[in-house]
């Protein structure tokens, strides 16, 4: 039992290492705010081209699709490594998780030619036009019309929570068809050029400010039957590869708000002398509490690459992760304000320091609990795909789609 | 990347859990536990020395197989996953921990042989009633080679033949004391536990003749209370595979009971109220788990974060057990209060368990001073 890289990890490790020391004096941001979103945006774009071409954009690919070959082992010891940067390569993330994938698997060997290494070089990003305004959990329950007209399709509807619609290029979009179907039944999948009139893109302003989710609407939008993917009214079975290459990237170890270190340190210098801090016993088991989901999540973590690290790819229980951070972010972050009395609410002077700041981590933590599966639906898929639970009763399999409330 | 036991030690629990499914299934711990007589299951006991688990981490010198610690963790999961009702846990996690560890070579050649053969169960006396022992507050006295005082609770006091004893010595310092239970100076009373599956009693002792573990010519280097620490940060590890264990057994009869039992026109396993209660259930044990499996590297490499992996482990292992217990309960409705449903055999052992070494407050206070140590 070790934590240690096999040979021939550490051998990839060490390349990946002095590869992104390289690129660290032009791309490392020290700070954010010095530049502005466009700036970041262009030199995430040159980065990510070096990237690509040392094929570490998708390094489980083929080297004839752009990719190096790779294990999902070396694909994760590529991320540790470049996670310990701040390199600007939050715009392609979902680009490259999700989208492009399922271009891979559905689109024509033509068409994967022309979009896949874009994509990958960061010139072209991609987004994904799922949720709804009343389909959000349920995506079965997306009403955005696509209406055949010849070799065309026509587009009507609105699509939400969108991250960076505004600098995609292309979006991945699932759309209803045939009403009269059952709702799995009546839904067509497509790929769509987000420069097409008829498109507006509205960013959404999130609760805690920031935020790079959009508001997505289509009027009378027309898109080419080529740009179908898979067929017509068996959008649902996409839509569900689309949602499982989430899965394929291992959830991360423990992270974000303030470390436990910091934290510690923070309290040993705030509160010194007094019975408060670090010499409350009160203080003293929060910190146990937050030690040990950190160490449960580290050491979960650890396993899961075990198993990757001998070629299994991690299954649904993956799911873990994120329901247990987001909570324990919220938790702790709640915790840390309490302890500081009424000043927990005040934010420090500095805007540098903000970056993992257990106030900014507290609203934000709310959000994070509800992005990319709620804790409720999270917790569904675990307990019927891997405790085996039965499904619930799903009134409205049947029923066609123009017919459901 | 190699976060997992080996093939090796996976087939050793594979060949434990099919022994203990076979020989010591939940009836065995039922019949303890209604018969205030036994105190222990005298024949799966035998049945294990001849299998050679006494002397499973006792090294071939003296007498047993000595394999390591990740073969002793595999192990602890399944008598937790089973409750198997021996002293297994007094004696080789408390007992020979504390003789590896700390005895001289002579002590460990003539009591070490007698223990992986069978002969000999052994257990470590530490509490004295309320609260837990502390270096100012220990009331048992060693003077002149001789123990003065009371201790209680101590597992398997009832049958062990030899005990190591926390106690201070003429210059008030703490020691572990090794003695002979079977002597007139010694008093033995059961107690009565929530859980009589595990005995518990109490010694008294009379000017017992003992001697002092780590006073030897050349010594182990260790004092008797960092003996003693070392003891429990072991058997913390240790337990908290016991208590993965029994977890994962309440998972698995609460996950197996939801989905036959039918209310409402469906099985209740469909409700969310149930599948996001064993998905919480499910996820403290696969925390629990990863901890464990943390401690248990801490241990077997020797590593210096021992005290913090230890207590990280306990504290996880020990809130998963607890509460996949109480919970099995709950989803088993009335008939999971009955004496007849096994769920009150897991809801006893998960207290007990939370309770023999130390309960959660005491090893959280342990986690944070290790932070504080290592942090600040």
């Amino acid at each position: 039992m070790d934590f240690d890289d096999t040979p021939e990890e550490a051998e990839f490790r060490l390349e990946v290492k002095n590869w992104l020391a390289e690129q660290a004096p032009v791309y490392n941001l020290k700070n954010v705010d010095d530049l502005s979103f466009e700036q970041r945006l262009s030199l995430g774009r040159e980065f990510q081209a070096g990237k690509a071409e040392r094929g570490y954009a998708k390094v489980t690919w083929p080297q004839e699709l752009g990719g190096m070959g790779g294990t999902p082992m070396q694909a994760v010891i590529y991320d540790q490594e470049e996670e310990k940067y701040n390199f600007p390569t939050l715009f392609f993330g979902i680009s490259l998780g999700m989208p492009i994938p399922i271009l891979r698997r559905f689109a024509s060997e033509e068409q994967k030619k022309r979009y896949l290494i874009p994509a990958l070089r960061g010139e072209e990003i991609w987004c994904q036009l799922f949720s709804e305004p009343s389909a959000g959990s349920d995506l079965g329950g997306i009403s955005l019309r696509a209406v055949r007209e010849a070799d065309e399709w026509v587009l009507n509807g609105q699509k939400i929570w969108t991250s960076y619609a505004h600098i995609s290029d292309f979006g991945v979009i699932v759309t209803r068809t045939d009403p009269s179907l059952p709702k799995h039944q009546g839904m067509t999948y497509f790929f769509v050029d987000m420069k097409s009139p008829g498109i507006e893109v509205r960013p959404i302003k999130q609760a805690a400010g920031s935020g790079e989710f959009c508001e997505v609407f289509f009027n009378d939008v027309r898109i080419p039957d080529t740009a179908r993917l898979g067929e017509i009214n068996g959008g649902w079975p996409v839509a569900i590869a689309t949602l499982m290459e989430e899965r394929f990237g291992v959830s991360e170890a423990a992270g974000g708000g303030a470390s436990l270190e910091n934290t510690v340190r923070f309290l040993h210098r705030e509160f010194s002398d007094s019975q408060s801090g670090l010499n409350d016993a009160c203080v003293r088991e929060k910190i146990a509490d937050w030690h040990v989901a950190e160490s449960g999540i580290n050491n979960f973590y650890a396993r899961l690459l075990t198993g990757l690290s001998q070629g299994q790819l991690p299954g649904p229980e993956a799911a873990l992760s994120k329901l247990v951070i987001a909570r324990k972010l919220q938790t702790q972050s709640s915790d840390i304000m309490d302890i500081c009395g009424p000043a927990g609410a005040i934010y420090p002077d500095s805007q540098v320091s903000r970056a993992n700041d257990f106030r900014v981590a507290w609203l934000e933590a709310a959000g994070y609990r509800i992005a990319g599966g709620t804790d409720e639906i999270l917790k569904n898929t675990i307990a019927e795909r891997v405790l085996g639970l039965p499904g619930d009763i799903r009134v409205d399999k049947d029923i066609p789609f123009e017919k459901l409330k | 990347m190699n976060f997992d036991f080996s093939d090796d030690q996976k087939s050793l629990q594979d060949e434990t859990h099919r022994f203990l499914r076979d020989r010591c299934d939940l009836s065995v711990a039922r019949l303890v536990l209604d018969d205030q007589q036994q105190a222990y299951s005298e024949s799966v006991w035998r049945e294990m020395v001849e299998l050679g688990w006494t002397g499973i981490t006792i090294p071939e010198q003296y007498g047993g197989i000595g394999l390591g610690y990740l073969e002793l963790c595999v192990m602890a999961e399944e008598m937790g996953r089973f409750l198997a009702p021996v002293p297994f846990s007094s004696t080789l996690y408390q007992f020979c921990e504390a003789l590896l560890n700390g005895a001289s070579k002579t002590l460990k050649q003539e009591i070490l042989p007698q223990v992986a053969a069978g002969k000999l169960i052994g257990t470590m006396a530490f509490a004295e009633g309320i609260g837990f022992p502390d270096p100012d507050r220990i009331g048992v006295r060693f003077k002149a080679g001789k123990l003065y005082g009371d201790k209680w609770p101590v597992a398997d006091a009832m049958i062990a033949g030899a005990a190591v004893v926390l106690a201070v010595n003429e210059d008030n310092d703490p020691c572990l004391c090794f003695l002979d239970l079977d002597q007139e100076a010694v008093h033995r009373r059961q107690l009565e536990s929530v859980d009589p599956s595990r005995s518990q009693g109490g010694l008294e002792f009379f000017g017992a003749e003992a001697e002092n573990l780590t006073a030897f010519e050349g010594g182990s280097g260790k004092s008797g209370w960092q003996l003693f620490q070392r003891v429990l940060n072991a058997a913390a590890v240790l337990f908290a595979f016991e208590q993965i264990g029994g977890a994962d057994a309440c998972l698995a009869a609460a996950t197996e009971f939801s989905r036959e039992r039918h209310a409402f026109g469906r099985p209740i396993g469909s409700f969310q109220a149930i599948k996001h209660k064993l998905v919480d259930v499910y996820v403290a044990n696969q925390l629990a788990r990863s901890n464990a499996y943390y401690g248990a590297w801490a241990l077997a490499t020797g590593a210096e974060e021992l005290p913090l992996a230890a207590s990280v482990a306990r504290v996880s292992a020990t809130q998963a057990y607890e509460y996949a217990a109480s919970e099995n309960i709950q989803v088993h409705g009335g008939m999971g209060f009955t004496w007849e449903a096994d769920c009150h055999l897991y809801l006893r052992r998960s207290r007990t368990l939370a309770l023999l070494i130390g309960s959660s407050g005491l090893w959280k206070k342990q986690v944070t001073s290790e932070l504080q140590r290592k942090f600040v």
